[in-house]
């Protein structure tokens, strides 16, 4: 009793302090017409897939290096390396699978349960925005890795850029950082993937949960989308529970995938190459499709005109659709019309596929491709070597290379570096065959100047010979 | 027409109740009977439980992730060749050698060359200095001419065998751990700490 007592007594000290039990009765005591349903679960699902992706992209990113040149080394570390990391880099790529995939259910079921009905416009249209801003995550992320489908993907997205008309040569560039794919284009794609969209989605998701409660659960399709006037059941518990075990047979079916068939990476991408075949990602295979049938001058309808009337008519649909029924066999050209473009995105991926799989050649060059990732998958981990360059690169003809066994016989490394990079004792030497000339380093080295003199520099006392040998050696440091 | 539809929603409505509910009253919007208070904690906790467990589970391999680096912390500089020790029998001077070491940094390795010198000692073991000058970290210079190590930063000077004879060093020339393995000498190179009187390993 007495510990119920105080319990109280800290939950009311909190309570006053927090108002937290307001916030308590407001997140849990919503009221839903009609009462819990399965079918209202994808939206919280969505949430539960966002916070898995922020969790394991945040932990990616300790390993992480945004450059071209270590892109594709830290993710073959990751995948290969890293206790885990494998499963936690699946567990990131095929979330942002189902992800698209939730939120295809999600978007679906509100179109043709009619839930954006009755003053739910704005919410509706931060429901398309976050579409839109997932989708980008999509295909900004999918650039990171730097692998070969990685890289030619990516370059092809960003050409289908290049043909919207007027700012489409800007447009390209300022994604690419550029003109041509490169270490700009990786960082910029960082950039969006990890600070710009998802402050865009924090800001959305936000919004979209407030407006949500703030207009009410719409309730089954037989419910009036203004005045609910069915029996309401509360969030908590029923459809609390409903969510959350929807969200663990997601979360559990990710885990379960990513277990047992981990994504891949596939060779680190090669600009020269001119045989790869790019793939996108499989959601991305019907918009692929589509701009495979509009080139040159009508490029602009398939890419422009049509996308831009599909999504004018998403966004202005609650505003033009007002009347109160929600049942969609009684909205045939609603219901026709989404269930066309449905289908005609699940037709042109099917027919992406049955395309490369018709064409012999394409479907030996993607076989190899696979082959190929398949081989990389097995080698074992090579980590970068870095080190003084001459150490890495082509050896030292023989002459520097007697230089450099006077130049640390001499202790010059000792104040100069082992490479005459600099120490704290002495200055580099990178570059002094550029500043001074053969004769020149001749009268430094047997007479330094009173400054050299004062930081310990002794006159290099060897033989005419050796010196010459010395300077070959300093020649070679640039 | 919408008078028609709103017909055909309440129709709809009616069939719903009778199905959903069985008790209660029809209020529109209204909180109708949250289960008991007891019910809702005890439900509460298993759900309470249930998140926290999952969350558990599923923070596992994030936790191995990021910890990764710590299991791989103890890997230290292999050991470096030098060659057979038969090169070493007969020179009585010092011999200057560059080894190159290989220090793994996560993705990367990095690659450095070190000098040392190999010593043979008045009771005829080899021994292998490092050039680095205890005191500031010079290299170490060998003089055939007076059989001393010399530093030529602040004229620390050494014995043959490395031990201080003059200068602001503050002990003798650091050894490097060594062994013999098939006939050649072999080192594991290290860095020590400067300025101290004892020697302390830094990696
Ligand atoms: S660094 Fe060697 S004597 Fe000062």
């Amino acid at each position: 009793m007495k510990q119920n007592a105080k319990q109280s007594g800290f939950m009311s000290w909190l309570d006053k302090r927090t108002g937290i039990e307001g916030l308590k009765h407001e997140a849990l005591n919503e009221p839903i017409p009609g009462g819990a349903r399965w079918a209202y679960v994808f939206g919280s699902g969505l949430l539960y897939i966002l916070l898995s992706q922020i969790v394991t992209g945040v932990f990616l990113a300790m390993y992480y290096v945004a450059s071209a040149d270590h892109a594709h080394t830290t993710i073959e570390y990751i995948t290969k390396q890293v206790t885990a990391g494998g499963f936690i880099r699946s567990l990131h790529s095929y979330g942002s699978s189902a992800m698209v995939v939730t939120l295809v259910v999600h978007l679906g079921q509100t179109y043709f349960f009619g839930s954006y009905k009755g003053r739910r416009e704005i919410l509706w249209i931060s429901g398309l925005m976050l579409f839109a801003l997932v989708i980008g995550m999509a295909f900004t992320g999918y650039l990171l890795p730097w692998d070969e489908k990685a890289y030619f993907a990516t370059a092809v997205g960003t050409n289908i850029a290049g043909e919207v008309p007027i700012i489409g040569d800007w447009l390209k560039a300022l994604m690419r950082g550029g003109t041509e794919m490169g270490t700009l284009t990786l960082s910029r794609f960082f950039v969006a993937h990890v600070f710009l969209i998802p402050a865009g989605i924090f800001a959305f998701v936000g919004a979209h949960v407030y407006l949500f409660r703030k207009a009410g659960s719409a309730g089954p399709i037989s419910e009036d989308p203004y005045e609910p006037k069915q029996k309401s059941e509360q969030f908590y518990p029923k459809q609390v529970i409903m969510d959350i075990v929807f969200a663990t047979i997601l979360v559990g079916a990710l885990g379960l995938l990513s277990y047992l068939s981990p994504v891949e990476l596939g060779p680190k991408a090669n600009p020269a190459d001119t045989q790869f075949l790019p793939r996108p990602e499989w959601y991305y295979l019907p918009i692929f499709q589509w701009l495979k049938y509009w080139s040159g001058a009508y490029a602009i309808v398939g890419i422009v005109v049509i996308p831009g009337i599909v999504a004018g008519f998403l966004v202005a649909l609650p505003f033009m659709d007002k009347s109160l029924e929600r049942r969609p066999w009684k909205r045939p050209i609603a219901s026709f019309s989404f269930a066309t473009i449905l289908c005609g995105l699940i037709f042109l991926g099917w027919q992406s596929g049955h395309e490369d799989g018709a064409d012999a050649a394409v479907a030996k060059q993607l076989a190899k491709q696979a082959t190929e990732t398949e081989a990389f998958m097995k080698t074992p981990f090579k980590s970068e070597t870095m080190g003084p360059a001459m150490l890495i690169a082509a050896p030292l003809s023989p002459e520097a290379a007697k230089g450099k066994k006077l130049f640390t016989d001499n202790s010059c490394d000792g104040c100069h570096g082992d490479n005459g990079q600099g120490t704290e004792n002495g200055p580099k030497l990178i570059g002094v065959s550029v500043k001074f000339d053969h004769d020149e380093l001749v009268k430094v080295l047997r007479n330094p100047t009173q400054k050299m003199r004062d930081g310990n520099m002794d006159p290099v006392e060897i033989p005419d010979d050796d010196l010459a040998l010395l300077i070959a050696f300093l020649n070679t440091l640039k | 027409m919408i008078g028609s539809h709103v017909t055909n929603v309440h129709q709809t409505l009616m069939i719903e109740n009778s199905e959903v509910s069985k008790s209660g009253s029809n209020t529109s919007g209204s909180l109708d009977h949250p289960p008991p208070t007891g019910r809702r904690t005890f439900l509460g906790w298993v759900i309470g439980l249930g998140t926290v467990s999952v969350a558990g589970l599923l923070s596992i391999p994030l936790v191995r992730f990021a910890l990764d680096p710590l299991t791989r912390a103890a890997t230290s500089t292999g050991w470096s060749d030098l060659g057979p020790t038969s090169d070493f029998s007969e020179t009585t001077a010092p011999q200057k050698r560059t080894i190159s070491i290989t220090q793994t940094d996560g993705w990367r390795t990095v690659l450095s060359e070190k000098s040392i010198y190999v010593v043979k000692k008045a009771s005829g073991e080899l021994t292998v200095l490092t050039a680095i000058c205890p005191h500031l970290g010079c290299s170490v210079k060998y003089n055939e001419s007076n059989n001393q190590f010399k530093c030529p930063c602040h004229n620390g000077a050494f014995t043959t065998e490395g031990k201080l004879v003059s200068g602001p060093p503050p002990r003798d020339m650091d050894n490097l751990e060594m062994r013999i393995q098939d006939g050649h000498l072999q080192v594991r190179y290290q860095t020590f700490r400067q300025l101290v009187k004892s020697k302390e390993v830094l990696a």
